[in-house]
């Protein structure tokens, strides 16, 4: 910083040949400031200013009413079943390619971020094509009675889609990072396979595993598209909160909607909140940043 | 790694045999945890998939050029990928903006900024859309002041054009951000030794290297954007052939039990997407080649 070194003696310093023009700079960061205040902070504000539109009585009524508990209960069932089983699939996953080296690894990792590339509606679609009436398995279903599509199951299959690649993509190259070394010492020391992973593997990528949960949480928790395909919309049964949003707002009912909004948009704080801590605090224990 | 997979293939060469797949090694449960990788996977993402491209397949490509030249399709696929396009390319400009503001300049806020970029990939799609509908419809905050210059965004194609502009945001940024937080000083002040202005050191020198990394955001943003569903509805208007996103065809296919229909729709978006991928990752093994990074 040219201004530390400044002699201070009334003259201006020169300008660092790195830096912009103070106008320049100040430019800039009027654009960047402007540009982000428009188009993250002001969409943050609203929900909470329409949530406590009519005071915190008529916020707080929102939640009484049954269809909404419902949805809150399904939601947090749904993330209950798909985040623990697409943790245990990151760590088998990440455990198999990091660890040992085979064939067709990079074909493997490019499959299991598919379910990225892929639109949500599209997710859902996939689903149905499936398990719906006129899907693959639709009349099997059907003369046993099981109902996958418009019913719980389908919803937690098409959340266990979109929140597939979270973890994997977390742990997997953390994992490749750290190496193996250390269990082969564990292990050549006389510990068992199980117990190398619970203390020596698991202490290394506690953090990305909770990095990678926090995001599947999120993603399960606010999923839209591909549970909105395969809900069937029927409420107090197979409504999540985002679709009870939907409905909520297309009813006009717009506290009660951004009421339910702003629990979704507290969980994306907390999230945001918990995952800069983390890399803040642990930036090497969770392998960078990387895009999502 | 090496000496010890020597030994243990010494150690116990029938192993060796028995595990010819994988390369030997002391570390155990790569059968359980491979077999689960794979079966997780093939149940739950490769199956259902695989059911969409026997269903295009059915189809066969006169049927998919059949369902993509239907007026209505076409007017959605044409409204997804030109909106899709115009908001990744805004997000370029301004991401790149945001991007060199964040990791170069200190000013009051800044860390918290740098933390809200994430905020697309955190908040629900559903919540992010009738957010943006509030705030710009006719007595929005937004929307109030410009309706008294008769401008309308909520509810025309503008408003799509919004909703994605916020929902590519931070793939651009975060592309960007690592590249211009790792550029060389040595660079710049080189550039300016042999005389060039600030201009033209940023425009001739920094920016440069940094075009394959918003080529990759500006992909990712439009790839995201194409499939965009949750934040775009609320906001569109959702008029047939005006402001009818493809995303929300598919669904409206469905409803009419139109299965062959949605399978074309989705077919089209999946090819788009993953050709977009593809554009990707040649894109960064030619910069790896060029400037030695991605």
């Amino acid at each position: 910083m040219s201004e530390a070194v400044a002699p201070s003696i009334g003259v201006p310093a020169p300008r660092s040949v790195t830096q912009e023009a103070p106008l320049t700079r100040w430019l800039l960061i009027g654009v960047a400031v402007g540009f982000l205040g428009l188009f993250l902070l002001l969409p943050l504000a609203v929900v909470f200013t329409e949530a406590f539109a009519k005071g915190a009585g008529a916020f707080f009524a929102s939640f009484d009413e049954p269809d909404a508990r419902a949805a809150i209960w399904l939601t947090l069932i749904v993330a209950a079943i798909v985040v623990p089983l697409n943790a245990a699939f990151g760590l088998c996953a990440a455990w198999s390619i990091a660890k040992f080296s085979f064939p067709g690894k990079s074909v493997l990792i490019t499959l299991i971020d598919l379910p990225f590339s892929v639109s949500p509606v599209v997710s859902g679609l996939v689903y149905v094509l499936v398990f719906g009436a006129q899907g693959l398995l639709g009349p099997f279903l059907s003369a046993h009675g099981i109902q996958v599509v418009f019913a719980i199951p389908g919803i937690v299959l098409a959340t266990i889609f979109v929140t597939f690649p979270f973890v994997a993509r977390e742990l997997i190259p953390l994992m490749q990072e750290q190496g193996t070394v250390e269990e082969e010492a564990a292990l050549t020391l006389g510990a068992s396979g199980f117990g190398t992973f619970l203390t020596v593997t698991l202490p290394n990528i506690k953090w990305g595993l909770l990095y990678g949960v926090l995001l599947a949480n999120a993603r399960a928790m606010g999923e839209f598209g591909a549970v909105s395909v395969v809900s069937g919309h029927i409420r107090g049964l197979t409504n999540t909160i985002p679709l009870q949003v939907e409905i909520l707002y297309n009813e006009y009912n717009i506290v009660s909607a951004f009421a339910l909004a702003s629990l979704l948009a507290g969980l994306a704080l907390v999230t945001l909140g918990l995952k800069t801590l983390l890399e803040w605090r642990y930036a090497d224990q969770i392998a960078g940043r990387r895009r999502h | 790694m090496r000496p010890q997979n020597k030994m243990s293939a010494s150690v116990a060469p029938a192993k060796k045999k028995a595990r010819s797949f994988t390369a030997p090694s002391v570390i155990p449960g790569f059968g359980p945890t491979f077999g689960f990788t794979i079966f997780y996977l093939s149940l739950v993402v490769l199956f259902p998939l695989s059911m969409l491209v026997l269903r295009a397949s059915e189809l066969g490509l006169s049927g998919l050029f059949a369902v993509a030249t239907e007026p209505r399709v076409a007017a959605a696929l044409r409204t997804s990928f030109f909106i899709s396009f115009a908001a990744a390319a805004i997000d370029v400009v301004f991401g790149l903006v945001a991007a060199w503001v964040l990791s170069r300049y200190e000013f009051p806020g800044r860390r918290f900024l740098d933390a809200i970029v994430d905020l697309p990939f955190a908040l629900p799609t559903a919540v992010a859309g009738i957010s943006l509908a509030a705030l710009y419809s006719p007595n929005g905050w937004i929307g109030e002041p410009l309706a008294d210059y008769d401008i309308k965004i909520a509810f025309t194609r503008w408003g799509i054009l919004v909703a994605l502009v916020f929902v590519g945001l931070p793939f651009v940024v975060r592309t960007v951000q690592p590249l211009i937080a790792e550029i060389d000083a040595e660079l710049e002040e080189a550039s300016a030794t042999l005389g060039a202005s600030r201009a033209q050191t940023v425009w001739r020198v920094l920016i440069p290297p940094l075009a394959p990394a918003l080529l990759t955001g500006f992909a990712l943003a439009f790839a995201r954007s194409v499939g965009e569903y949750g934040s775009v509805i609320f906001i569109a208007g959702n008029l047939a052939y005006v402001s009818e996103i493809a995303p929300l065809l598919i669904i409206v296919k469905l409803e009419q039990f139109d299965y062959a229909g949605a399978t074309g729709i989705a077919t089209i978006m999946l090819a788009i997407s993953f050709s977009v991928l593809l554009a990707i990752n040649l894109i960064q093994a030619w910069s790896q080649k060029r400037f030695g990074h991605v």
